[in-house]
């Protein structure tokens, strides 16, 4: 079968370094074709050029079999290119119809025709199995439903091909699912579907092909039923990887010593029910459950972020009180949030700046941390975690996902705290990041920090945790110990109502 | 079932009938189409310039040269017609130069990437600048074709008038509404207003949106000059000082978010309308200082602000709740 969409020999430098080095992509109508790759490998910037958004250096495009060259978003759109990103998707304060047909509305006489829009919007949605009120604005309705609004609008508008970056980030189990099944009819339908992203195994539940990128080039594409799973990480590293699938990690029982941190009946309504929470030092408390379930909450109670509505925190028996960030920094904690982008980093200061800002808040501005101390600190977390580019001047925007997680943990570490909070340290970012991260919590473990890691990553959760607490319905409703760990004790937790704990 | 995101605007409305009620109740001669009309009348400048003025908030802007241009507007166009200029020629001159001043900014904002506000901030410098150079004195003038226009009137019941500059308003409102509500113009400003980021790669032309914007915004400040030299028969460059200001607190206490994204044109109308009815009831009073006005629309800004976000924070909670429930 004929190629729906072909590129050949794309080249794209940035500042003089190369990107995309002589990548040939290759698309076919009816399949979903998952482009994989660590961070930092191309799979962005080729999308952006593919969809328009960049323009390439070298190379060639052909859609059906003719030359285009999409010089923005819109003119891809137009040739039937039609992309859904991750985090900037549609517009909130606009209504579901407006946002459907933006840019393309039904006019008579210049003038837009809203009832009729209204209807085409209707019925476009009711083929995707969503009830939508169109009149409602979009901020109304769950980044689930959005996000089958925003692939309606990019399939009604391009009809070819569609590019899915980082579709299911942000969806719980059922709504990927919900999301699959749209999926599935579109591919039905003959439409050509890229889908970028970091979950191996929803690859294998919708892909037909992968194609792996690594370091700007094509390393590999086939079809998904040729590839197991254990060669695609290969492909995908570059090297063979044992593939850390719950293996329990042997020194991550719980020592004997008393708590250091305890949470008595803390909680804030609205947000999470009271819980119980001991952390000792030389242990990490990891934290399941499903999006939504107050994963975040209870971290942001932890960490003074906001401020618990019952319940009493102590620090080595004594009663403390955490109304804010800045006590819970004067009591040795910190916390990498789940949100880097917007939470986490500053994205126009430079690595060095980033590393040492927790611990100049912890002294305050009449304590300037000196020039040569800022240095010693950045150049040590650079090099204890392989921060890449090495470059401590560089703005810290520039870094990949995963190296700014590295970052923004230096950050924490510098202050040497006693309690880590980690909320999600391995959200998007690649395999090779990700594994030494997960060394890296083990590490400090075993240097007697006492640390909470909440994950969606079950598997990663059973390998480096002493106990598992699980939330469900914004309560913790089980705490795993010892042989109690595994992945499937997790799930059943999970799936258990908050309201019966 | 009102929608909450037009609850501020329900509130204004609210708000506006209540006060007129509560005049009417203390002052019953308030209550005529005499009265209505000079209240028009009186604050249509303000309303024009209004107009243009939500459009650029909706679109998440500013536009501090507002007051300038008004003023720039009425001194140029004064000593034109003493020159011998005929006013309508006049008038189309001003109109095109306010227009270009704007398309101008709006082309700076977008090509420097400057925040509007520091742009219109030069912008109203240099109005007000090119003003005083123009004269520094008041610029009195009579000419048959301006009082014409002050003439064209319809008569309301018991000696009230809809003047020309009250049509002029409403009609500003009108088209303003329909450039809202009903033209790709009006959708790719309130796409602005809600990320110019998402707005650009949903393919909405930022350049030509914001150009237009201002460009548009330049326009009802040019024809909100036109009104005024017609109110008060002159130009004077030292006249209509942070009308922008004015004009800002029309509209956000018509309902519009302040950085941008939500809110009504007619919401604006309102807006203009209350700052209208405490300056009346102040007149009306005669014991008040007009201070008072400044007051009341602080006071009614400080509501509105926390309104919205009262109901922001609402519907967070809303959504937050459904996403618990599952659905």
């Amino acid at each position: 079968m004929d190629a729906v969409l072909t590129a050949r020999g794309i080249d794209k430098a940035f500042f003089g370094v190369k990107v995309l080095d002589g990548v040939d992509f290759d698309l076919h109508g009816g399949e979903i074709h998952a482009l994989l790759g660590e961070n930092g490998a191309g799979k962005s910037t080729l999308v952006k050029i593919l969809t328009g958004a960049y323009r390439r250096d070298a190379g060639t495009m052909q859609l059906g079999g003719i030359s285009v060259e999409p010089r923005s978003v819109a003119e891809a759109q137009d040739l039937g290119i039609g992309t859904v990103y991750q985090e900037v998707n549609l517009l909130e304060n606009l209504t579901v119809a407006e946002n459907l047909y933006l840019g393309r509305q039904p006019r008579r006489y210049g003038l837009i025709r809203r009832a009729r829009m209204r209807d085409d919007a209707r019925a476009l949605l009711t083929r995707y199995g969503i009830d939508a009120d169109p009149d409602e604005t979009l901020a109304h309705y769950p980044v689930a439903v959005r996000q089958i609004i925003a692939i309606a609008r990019a399939v009604d508008l391009s009809g070819k091909v569609l590019f899915l970056d980082e579709p299911t980030a942000s969806l719980d189990a059922r709504e990927v699912q919900a999301l699959f099944t749209v999926l599935r009819q579109l591919r039905a339908q003959g439409m050509a579907i890229v889908i970028i992203t970091h979950f191996l195994e929803q690859v294998y539940q919708i892909a037909d092909r992968v194609t792996v990128l690594r370091n700007g080039r094509m390393v590999g594409s086939r079809a998904i039923a040729d590839l197991p799973r254990r060669d695609l990480v290969a492909l995908m590293l570059g090297r063979e990887l044992a593939e850390a699938t719950g293996q329990r990690d042997p020194d991550a029982t719980p020592p004997d010593t008393p708590a250091a941190f305890r949470f008595q009946g803390y909680g804030k309504r609205g947000s999470i029910a009271p819980f119980d929470l001991d952390i000792r030092p030389g242990e990490v408390v990891g934290i399941a459950g499903l999006l939504g379930s107050g994963r975040t909450e209870t971290a942001r109670l932890l960490f003074g972020i906001d401020r618990a509505d019952s319940g009493q925190a102590t620090v080595d028996g004594q009663p403390v009180t955490l109304t804010s960030p800045e006590d819970a920094i004067r009591l040795g904690f910190g916390m990498c949030p789940e949100e880097r982008k917007s939470d986490g980093i500053v994205g126009d200061l430079s690595l060095r700046q980033n590393i040492v800002l927790a611990l100049q808040a912890r002294r305050g501005w009449a304590h300037p941390v000196p020039r040569r101390e800022a240095d010693a600190l950045a150049e040590r977390y650079i090099k204890a975690l392989d921060i890449r580019p090495p470059d401590p001047n560089r703005p810290i925007k520039f870094l990949s996902g995963g190296n700014q997680q590295k970052a923004i943990l230096a950050r924490w570490l510098a202050t040497d705290p006693r309690l880590l909070i980690l909320d999600e340290p391995t959200r998007g970012i690649d395999i090779g990041a990700h594994a030494e991260i997960i060394n890296l919590i083990a590490r400090l473990r075993a240097d007697g920090m006492a640390l909470v890691v909440i994950s969606s990553e079950i598997e990663e959760l059973v390998a480096y945790s002493s106990r598992i607490v699980v939330l469900s319905d914004r309560h913790h409703v089980r705490e795993l110990r010892g042989d109690q760990i595994n992945a499937q004790a997790i799930v059943d937790a999970m799936a258990q109502p908050g309201a019966a704990a | 079932m009102i929608r909450a995101r037009n609850l501020p605007f329900v509130a204004t409305v609210v708000i506006f009938l209540l006060a007129y009620a509560l005049c009417a109740l203390q002052f019953p001669n308030m209550l005529s189409f005499r009265v209505a009309g000079n209240l028009l009348t009186d604050n249509a400048f303000l309303g024009i310039a209004a107009v243009g003025m939500t459009f650029v908030i909706l679109s998440g802007g500013i536009d501090l040269s507002v007051g300038s241009v008004i003023a720039f507007t009425s001194v140029f166009v004064a000593v034109l017609i003493r020159a011998g200029v005929h006013p309508a020629l006049a008038f189309a001159l001003a109109l095109a130069l306010s227009t270009g001043f704007g398309a101008l900014m709006g082309l700076t904002i977008h090509a420097l990437k400057m925040p509007a506000f520091v742009v219109t901030l030069a912008g109203m410098f240099l109005a007000r600048g090119a003003a005083f150079l123009i004269s520094t004195d008041s610029v009195p003038i009579s000419h048959d074709f301006l009082r014409t226009l002050k003439g064209l009137y319809i008569s309301l019941p018991d000696k009230g008038r809809l003047t020309f500059l009250a049509m002029l308003m409403l009609a500003a409102f009108v088209i303003g509404v329909v450039l809202a509500h009903r033209t790709r113009f009006g959708a790719n400003v309130y796409a602005l207003g809600g990320s110019s980021q998402s707005a650009e790669l949903m393919g909405v032309p930022l350049r030509r949106t914001t150009v237009q914007l201002y460009a548009f915004s330049g326009f009802m400040a040019g024809l909100a000059g036109l009104a005024y030299t017609l109110y008060t028969s002159a130009g004077y460059s030292l006249a209509t000082v942070g009308v922008e200001l004015d004009a800002i607190a029309a509209v956000v206490v018509g309902g519009t978010l302040l950085t941008g994204g939500a809110g009504l044109v007619l919401g604006t109308l309102f807006g203009v309308l209350i700052q209208g009815l405490i300056q009346m009831y102040i007149v009306f009073d005669g014991t008040l200082s007009s201070w008072w006005t400044k007051i009341v629309v602080g006071l009614l800004l400080f509501a509105f602000i926390v309104l919205q976000r009262l109901i922001l924070l609402a519907s967070e909670r809303r959504a937050a709740m459904r996403a618990a429930h599952g659905g």
